[in-house]
């Protein structure tokens, strides 16, 4: 179980050595998010229209181990943007990938950037 | 650096430590603590969830990490067995060996089996630890599995006996209280007292059975029954045991420990036993020849042993111990402070009793009606907090005492002021000792401005949680009088209440989620109040989930309930449980197509699990095509009518009450509501279709059907309440429209009709009121509302299936069509179901 976290862990943007090209800015709903698949990775891709900003995570819940975080609700504690699992709500910051509301470990970070239309993810591998 | 030895981390070893360790002194001490249980300590006190939830971390006191971070050698799982006093030292059950300069006791109390014959079978139960509770589930289950009507007996009628009275409830066996005494409870309730509460409980199907021996438990290696003697007899299939304490005193016997005649460590108001730097807390500790059962003398012994080691000598254990008790059974309340019943020459009793509402209310008045020297509350301990404050703090009574329980005349308010009325230094929490002083300061000085600030800084209402009701008063109470306004707010981005918010949404005509932002809410919103506005533009605007996918909880918003592995679940609507063979067996081939788990549901319709979120329209696209419509049973909203088969075909029926709940649920099909709601109509009295467990229920009696509101079933059921009797198809609709419109409109998120109805001033005299005799003038515009919503219904999976746009939201990616490779099934019985969670 825990071998399946291990895969995923925080990209630093300045050490990104792939921009993967995931998917056209419309496949993600406004406000919302969706999953793409690199390699054998799940990423939740969100929009987060109200920021004028994009979020890229694990879409594993370290929770429960379930890959659901995609299709969380988007929302913001004290100005910070969080995503809340759909299965128990737990919570966790886009920012520092932390559990907002309990003490389950970091969710990974990557880093994202809007380019021709097209979303791409950053990895250091 | 000395060390502080613990043994026992049970609750009061727990809170020792964290004494300890708040304390400034504190850093010139190494503490150990051994427990023998194999985890850090939890909290006895809510054992009972475990049985909702065994959810063991839930109930910890701290993780063990905290232990390590406040530099604690926490050593779980290691018994100690011995004390060496002339070395200093104890010994472990593993044979090592550790040096103390102060050693503290901690080590509780185990259950008392009473020495009779037979107790040793299978079957037969304690309940202390995490490890009993555990036994005990799986022997249930064992005992169901074979035998559905199982019962199981509970030896001891005291506090602890009905709390396992309880579990057994939900084990789903049949519970039966056996105990010596000729009423329960007897430390606390006197005989009408007990009288009440036993006509309660058996209301609730807990069999009671008073003045019993028991001589010998029945059965060969196995239990059967228990033998009361003179051919008196139990037939029961487990036996759970909870007829008091023993202090765990047995370390005091290999160092030569004063201990009573009856067990226990003798201490003194220091906590010192007779031995120098040995200190005995909690319920292993004898003091004033008593063990006290309870928690909060616990943890006052562990602050006066940490103060007391720690140089501050003047920290003692004061003489009178407060053990006024207040629990909830099964929503039944019932409470007991001070001396609860007294002869007539120690003082003056006030008794108010209402046996058909299960209430009862005693107060002891001194002889010159000053002073309240205690009391039983039984069905309504909405008083208690107050009236025992009145006690602890030797407060003045009103001229007429009696006003304290059956309050004041006219108004119906009651006697006494508000819990402001208290003075600076009445303990508002016993169990972390937090005066009224404490929690009020905290906030005119500034440090707090919520419930949490307060909470979080002074830990009230972390114990057993009681006098939290009090704790919210003096919060709100407080801010109040400093200007600041307090109410229900939805979240951080909504200062509203959900009816406010409703209203605020009708008028200023706000249709999108981020509108409502930006003309009455900060921020970005969140999981709390995206769905709360969901549903308030469902109820105005009757909305599918489609418009906002992105608002609504995850559910809707993929119009399927999530399961425990991320599939999900498809439910047709089937009105009122009617079904042709020919839609059954599109449910079945359906089902055969995609690999579905199906299983018939309490709301009679057919639930099929295990579904790919890639796969819901192809499904949806079959089942609407053969007819279906969506059952919402991801929704808050309308799930069935369940219906009994009526006159149609039951020789009592007493009217078609198939064709009226499919009537009723295709009426209501749709409706977004603050919480799920469920219907019931039954052709007859013996009420087959179970409708006042329901939100509302209809039912055929002679003259036409009687119309209850308000029930519900799950983890505290409640039987719906008669709202009109012998009415006519029509009213009962006009009736229904206006009650569920109501509560639409008015309830909180996430509260059901029963809580609400619990909440509405008036309670269901007031509901009457309002739905049957239109005492706010309001009924035409609820029913007008009311059907605008049932004209503009739609089915959502109709929508989603039938745009192309829509169907994307029900890919697992949106980069391949491959699907989540970590979703796992296993074989179950001859279907598939999720692999278990194994954290
Ligand atoms: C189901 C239930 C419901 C209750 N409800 C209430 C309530 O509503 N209100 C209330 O006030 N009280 C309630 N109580 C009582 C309350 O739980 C106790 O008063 C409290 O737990 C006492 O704390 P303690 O630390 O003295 O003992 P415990 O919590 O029993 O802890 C003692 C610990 O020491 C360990 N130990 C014993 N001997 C050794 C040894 N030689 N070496 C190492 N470890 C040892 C034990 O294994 C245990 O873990 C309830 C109890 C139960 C079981
Ligand atoms: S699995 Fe994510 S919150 Fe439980």
């Amino acid at each position: 179980m825990d071998s399946i976290l291990s895969e995923y862990t925080s990209v630093d943007p300045t050490t990104v050595s792939v921009w993967f090209k995931a998917c056209n800015v419309n496949d993600i709903p406004e406000n919302g998010g969706a999953c793409v698949k690199y390699k054998n990775k799940q990423i939740a891709v969100y929009h987060y229209k109200r920021k004028q900003t994009w979020y890229a995570c694990q879409n594993l819940c370290p929770h429960k181990m379930e890959m659901v975080l995609s299709r969380g609700m988007l929302g913001d504690a004290d100005g910070i943007a969080k995503v809340a699992c759909p299965m128990h709500k737990k919570t966790f910051s886009l920012e520092s990938g932390e559990n907002l509301n309990g003490d389950l470990p970091a969710i990974a970070i990557y880093p994202i950037k809007i380019e021709d239309g097209f979303v791409y993810i950053g990895f250091s591998e | 650096m000395k060390t502080v030895i613990v043994v026992g981390n049970g609750m009061v070893g727990y809170k020792f430590c964290e004494k300890f360790r708040a304390h400034p002194a504190n850093a010139a001490f190494k503490l150990i603590v051994f427990g023998e249980e194999p985890r850090p300590a939890y909290d006895r006190v809510h054992l009972s969830e475990y049985f909702g939830n065994q959810d063991a971390k839930a109930l910890e006191l701290a993780p063990a990490s905290w232990y390590s971070d406040n530099n604690i050698d926490l050593i779980t799982n290691e018994r100690v067995t011995d004390i060496l006093n002339e070395t200093q030292e104890v010994r472990t059950i593993s044979g090592k060996s550790f040096s103390y300069d102060y050693l503290v006791l901690a080590t509780g109390s185990a259950p008392f089996v009473p020495p009779i014959k037979g107790v040793e079978k299978e079957g037969v139960f304690v309940y202390r630890t995490i490890e009993d509770l555990e036994e005990m589930l799986s022997y249930a289950a064992q005992i169901k599995a074979i035998k559905p009507d199982g019962r199981a007996a509970i030896l001891g009628g005291g506090l602890l006996g009905l709390e396992a009275g309880k579990a057994v409830l939900d084990m789903g066996l049949e519970p039966h209280v056996v105990e010596f005494a000729p009423k329960l409870m007897p430390r606390q309730l006197d005989t009408r007292s007990s009288n009440v509460l036993q006509l309660k409980l058996e209301s609730m199907g807990i069999q009671i059975h008073l003045g019993k021996a028991t001589n010998q438990i029945l059965g060969e290696s196995v239990i059967e029954g228990m033998d009361f003697g003179e051919d008196d007899q139990l037939d029961v299939d487990m036996l759970i045991i909870s007829a008091g304490i023993r202090p765990r005193d047995e370390l005091g016997k290999t160092c030569g420990l004063d201990m009573g005649t009856r067990g226990g460590i003798v201490v003194n108001n220091k906590m010192e036993t007779s031995i120098p730097n040995i200190y005995a807390i909690g319920e292993v500790a004898l003091y004033n020849q008593m063990i006290y059962g309870l928690v909060a003398p616990g943890y006052d012994m562990a602050n006066v042993a940490a103060n007391q080691i720690l140089g501050n000598p003047e920290v003692l254990m004061p003489a009178d111990i407060d053990m006024s008790t207040k629990l909830k059974l099964m929503r039944v309340d019932v409470a007991s402070f001070g001396t609860p019943y007294m002869p007539a020459e120690k003082g003056l009793s006030i008794i108010y009793e209402n046996k058909t509402k299960h209430l009862y209310k005693r107060i002891n008045v001194s002889h010159d009606g000053k002073t309240l020297l205690g009391g039983i509350l039984v069905g309504d301990a909405n008083d208690y907090n107050i009236l025992h404050q009145m006690y602890l703090n030797n407060m003045s009574l009103p001229e007429n005492a009696e006003e304290l329980i059956v309050g004041a005349r006219g108004d119906g308010g009651s006697a006494f002021g508000s819990a402001m009325d208290l003075p600076d230094t009445a303990q508002i929490c016993s169990c972390e000792s937090i005066s009224k002083g404490k929690i009020c300061g905290s906030i005119k000085e500034g440090a707090c401005n919520s419930l949490k600030d307060v909470i979080g800084l002074t830990k009230a209402t972390t114990g057993c949680g009681g006098c939290k009701p009090m704790v919210v008063d003096l919060v709100n109470e407080t801010l109040k009088s400093m200007g600041k306004e307090v109410k229900d707010v939805i979240c951080e981005h909504f200062e509203y209440t959900r009816q406010e918010l409703y209203g605020i949404v009708k008028v200023k005509n706000i249709q999108t989620f981020d509108e409502a932002l930006d003309k009455c809410g900060k921020g970005d919103g969140c999981e709390v109040c995206k769905p709360a506005l969901a549903s308030i533009f469902a109820t105005i605007y009757n909305d599918t989930a489609n418009k906002e996918a992105v608002i609504q909880d995850s559910n809707d918003r993929f119009l399927a309930n999530i399961q425990r592995n991320g599939s999900y679940s498809v439910v047709p609507r089937i009105p009122g449980g009617e079904i042709t063979p020919e839609k059954l067996i599109v449910i079945g081939e359906v089902a055969k197509e995609y690999n579905l788990y199906t299983k018939i549901t309490g709301g009679q319709r057919i639930d099929l699990f295990g579904a790919e979120l890639n796969d819901l329209p192809a499904i949806w696209k079959k089942l609407i095509d053969a007819g279906f419509e969506s059952g919402h049973a991801y929704g808050k909203s309308l799930r069935t009518v369940k219906s009994c088969v009526g006159s149609t075909w039951c020789r009592y029926g007493m009217d078609e009450s198939v064709s009226f709940a499919i009537e009723l649920e295709d009426r209501y099909k749709g409706l977004r509501s603050p919480h799920k709601l469920k219907g019931g109509v039954s052709g007859c009295i013996r009420e087959c279709a179970e409708a006042r467990g329901k939100d509302f229920g209809v039912i055929a009696v002679d003259g036409g059907w009687n119309l209850y509101v308000c029930g519900n079933g799950g983890a505290t059921p409640k039987h719906a309440i008669l709202l009109a009797e012998q009415i006519d198809n029509e009213t009962v609709i006009k009736y229904l429209d206006r009650f569920l419109m109501y509560y639409i409109r008015t309830a909180a998120p996430l509260m059901r009709t029963a809580a609400w109805l619990d909440k509405l001033e008036g309670g269901i005299e007031q509901l009457k009121r309002i739905v049957v005799d239109d005492s706010l003038n309001l009924a035409e515009e609820l029913e007008i509302e009311m059907q605008s919503l049932v004209d503009k219904y739609e089915c959502e999976w109709k929508q989603a299936v039938e745009c192309e746009e829509m169907k994307k939201r029900f890919s697992h990616f949106v980069n391949t069509e491959e699907r989540d490779d970590n979703m796992v099934f296993v074989p179950m019985r001859d279907q598939k179901m999720p692999e278990p969670w194994t954290n």
